[in-house]
C-alpha cells in the first residue's frame, strides 16, 4: 500500500498537479477572504474564517476531482493496471494507497490557510479573541468533506479510462451529494421527505461539525460515506474479473 | 512442474476464448506459445498471472494453485504484458525501484542493480522512460518483470515492434534468462521460436493443436519450413 502511496505522491509533485491545486486553492480563498468587496473579513469586521469555510466546499469539488481524475483511469489507459494488479499486492491496498495519497495532498493544501487563522487572531478584539472551537471544527469538517470528495473521485476514475469523463462524473456526483441534496430540504412542498433527504447530504454534516460541536453521528456518517464509495470503487475496479 | 494447466476455459460474455486447454511446463524450460492473433495466447497468460480468473478449470505455478494462493503465486511470477505498458513520465530507476517495492523485494537497491545488469540498461539508466527508444523501453519492461528474481517469467510478445537489431538483443537477454528460469513467451513469429525456445505450444481458436519440441514439430513435415507448418496447422480450409 505504501509503495503505491509514495508513487502517487511523487507523481503529484512531478506533474505539478500538487502545486497547481495548492496555488489555485490559496488564490481563490485568499481573494474571497481579503479582497473581493462585500463579504470579505475587513468589510464585515468579523474575526472568523467563515468566508473561507463557505466557499471552500465548492472550490474543492473542482480541485479534488482534478486530483483524483487520473488515478485509476490513467492506469487503465496506459495498461499499467495489468502490472499493478499482477504484483503481490491486493486490489484493496492499491486503492487505499491511491486514496490516501489524494487525501494527504488535500490536507497539505489546507495547511497554508492556517496563516489566515493567525492573521484573524491578530486582528481580533483582544478581549474576545476568535472562536477556536468553531475554527478547528470547521477544519476537521472540511478535511472529512474533502476526503469524501476524494472517495467519489476515485470511484469516478475507476469507471472510465478517459480522464475528462472521470473529472465530469466526479464533479457531478460531488455537487449532487453536497449541494443538490441539501437544497431539497429547503423545498417546502417536499416537507418531511426533503428534510430526511437533506440528512443524507454532505453539507448537512459539514455544517453540523463546523459549529464546533463534535457529534459522533456526523463523523460516522462521513466514514460510512467514504467506505461506501471505496467499496463501490473496489467493485468497479474488479470488473475485469467478471 | 513449474506451470500446470488443467482443462482451462475462459468465456468473455458469450465468446469462448479458451476451450479446455491443458499443458504442463517443467522448470528451466523456455516454451514458445505460438498462434495467430486472437488465438487465446494473451488470455492464457492473463489467467496465469492472476489478472483475470478462469471460467472453469484450474492452473498452478510451482505447485501453488492460482485461485487459492493468488498472492504467493504472484511473488513467483514475472510478467511482461502485451504492448509493454510503462509510466512514461517516470525515471527508469524510479520506476524499477517502485516495481521492486510492490513485488515485495526487501533490498530494492540490490534488485535494481541486478535487473539493470541483466537487461543491460546501464548506459540509459538516468533517463526518463518517455525518452527511450522502443528497444530500451522493452528492456525496462523486462527489467520490471524480473526485478524480484521470479522463478517463472511470462512474456507476452516481448519482441513485437522492434527493429531487427533490437529483436536479436532482446532474444539474447531472454535466452540468458532461460538458463535459470522457466520462461513462457508468446509470439506469432516462427523465427522467434527457433531462436529461443526448446518447446512449442501451438494454439488456435482457444484450442491447443500441437505441443511438441521444435524437432518434433519439424519432423511432422520434414520437407516444409516451420512457417509452412504453422500456416497449415492454423489456417482452415474455407476460412479464406
Amino acid at each position: 500500500m505504501w509503495e503505491v502511496f509514495k508513487k502517487e505522491i511523487r507523481s503529484f509533485l512531478g506533474s505539478f498537479i500538487a502545486y497547481i491545486v495548492m496555488g489555485v486553492f490559496l488564490a481563490i480563498t485568499g481573494l474571497f477572504m481579503w479582497i473581493i468587496k462585500g463579504n470579505n473579513v475587513l468589510d464585515l469586521g468579523v474575526a472568523s474564517l467563515q468566508v473561507m469555510f463557505n466557499i471552500a466546499p465548492y472550490i474543492l469539488i473542482f480541485l479534488v476531482s482534478a486530483i483524483t481524475m487520473r488515478s485509476l483511469s490513467e492506469e487503465r489507459r496506459l495498461g499499467t493496471i495489468e502490472i499493478l494488479t499482477t504484483r503481490p499486492v491486493s486490489d484493496l491496498s492499491i486503492l487505499l494507497g491511491k486514496y490516501l495519497a489524494a487525501v494527504a495532498l488535500i490536507v497539505f493544501t489546507l495547511l497554508p490557510t492556517l496563516f489566515y487563522y493567525y492573521t484573524i487572531q491578530q486582528l481580533a478584539d483582544p478581549l474576545q479573541g476568535t472562536d477556536a472551537g468553531a475554527t478547528w471544527g470547521s477544519y476537521f469538517g472540511l478535511i472529512l468533506l474533502a476526503a469524501s470528495y476524494a472517495s467519489i473521485g476515485l470511484f469516478a476514475s475507476s469507471l472510465t479510462d478517459n480522464q475528462i469523463v472521470s473529472l465530469i462524473i466526479s464533479m457531478v456526483l460531488c455537487f449532487f451529494w453536497y449541494g443538490v441534496l441539501s437544497l431539497l430540504g429547503d423545498i417546502k412542498a417536499l416537507d418531511a421527505i426533503g428534510k430526511s433527504l437533506e440528512w443524507f447530504s454532505l453539507d448537512f454534516h459539514y455544517q453540523s461539525i463546523s459549529r464546533g460541536v463534535l457529534d459522533t453521528r456526523d463523523v460516522i456518517y462521513f466514514f460510512g460515506f467514504i467506505a461506501a464509495f471505496l467499496g463501490a470503487t473496489k467493485i468497479a475496479f474488479e470488473s475485469r474479473k467478471w | 512442474m513449474s506451470i500446470q494447466v488443467n482443462n482451462l476455459s475462459k468465456k468473455y460474455g458469450q465468446q469462448l476464448a479458451l476451450d479446455s486447454i491443458s499443458f504442463s511446463i517443467p522448470s528451466g524450460a523456455v516454451v514458445g506459445f505460438l498462434g495467430p492473433n486472437g488465438a487465446g495466447k494473451s488470455t492464457t497468460m492473463k489467467i496465469l498471472t492472476g489478472y483475470i480468473p478462469a471460467t472453469t478449470g484450474n492452473a498452478s505455478v510451482c505447485k501453488l494453485d492460482l485461485a487459492e494462493h493468488s498472492l504467493e503465486v504472484r511473488k513467483l511470477v514475472g510478467y511482461l504484458p502485451e504492448h509493454n505498458p510503462l509510466y512514461l513520465d517516470m525515471y527508469i530507476t524510479e520506476y524499477l525501484l517502485f516495481a521492486a517495492g510492490i513485488a515485495g523485494v526487501k533490498n530494492t537497491k540490490k534488485a535494481l542493480e541486478m535487473a539493470i545488469e541483466l537487461t543491460q540498461l546501464g548506459p540509459e539508466r538516468n533517463k526518463k522512460i518517455g525518452q527511450l527508444s522502443k528497444g530500451y523501453r522493452q528492456r525496462v519492461g523486462l527489467a520490471q518483470a524480473l526485478i524480484h528474481d521470479p522463478k517463472v517469467l511470462i512474456l507476452d510478445e516481448p519482441t513485437s515492434g522492434l527493429d531487427p537489431n533490437q529483436v536479436v538483443e532482446i532474444r539474447n537477454v531472454i535466452k540468458n534468462l532461460g538458463s535459470e528460469k522457466t520462461v513462457l513467451l508468446s509470439t506469432h513469429i516462427m523465427q522467434e521460436v527457433e531462436a529461443m525456445c526448446n518447446r512449442v505450444i501451438l494454439i488456435n481458436k482457444g484450442k491447443i493443436i500441437a505441443d511438441d519440441t521444435l524437432e518434433g514439430l519439424k519432423n511432422t513435415a520434414p520437407s516444409d519450413s516451420l512457417e509452412t507448418i504453422f500456416r497449415n496447422l492454423t489456417s482452415h480450409v474455407g476460412s479464406i
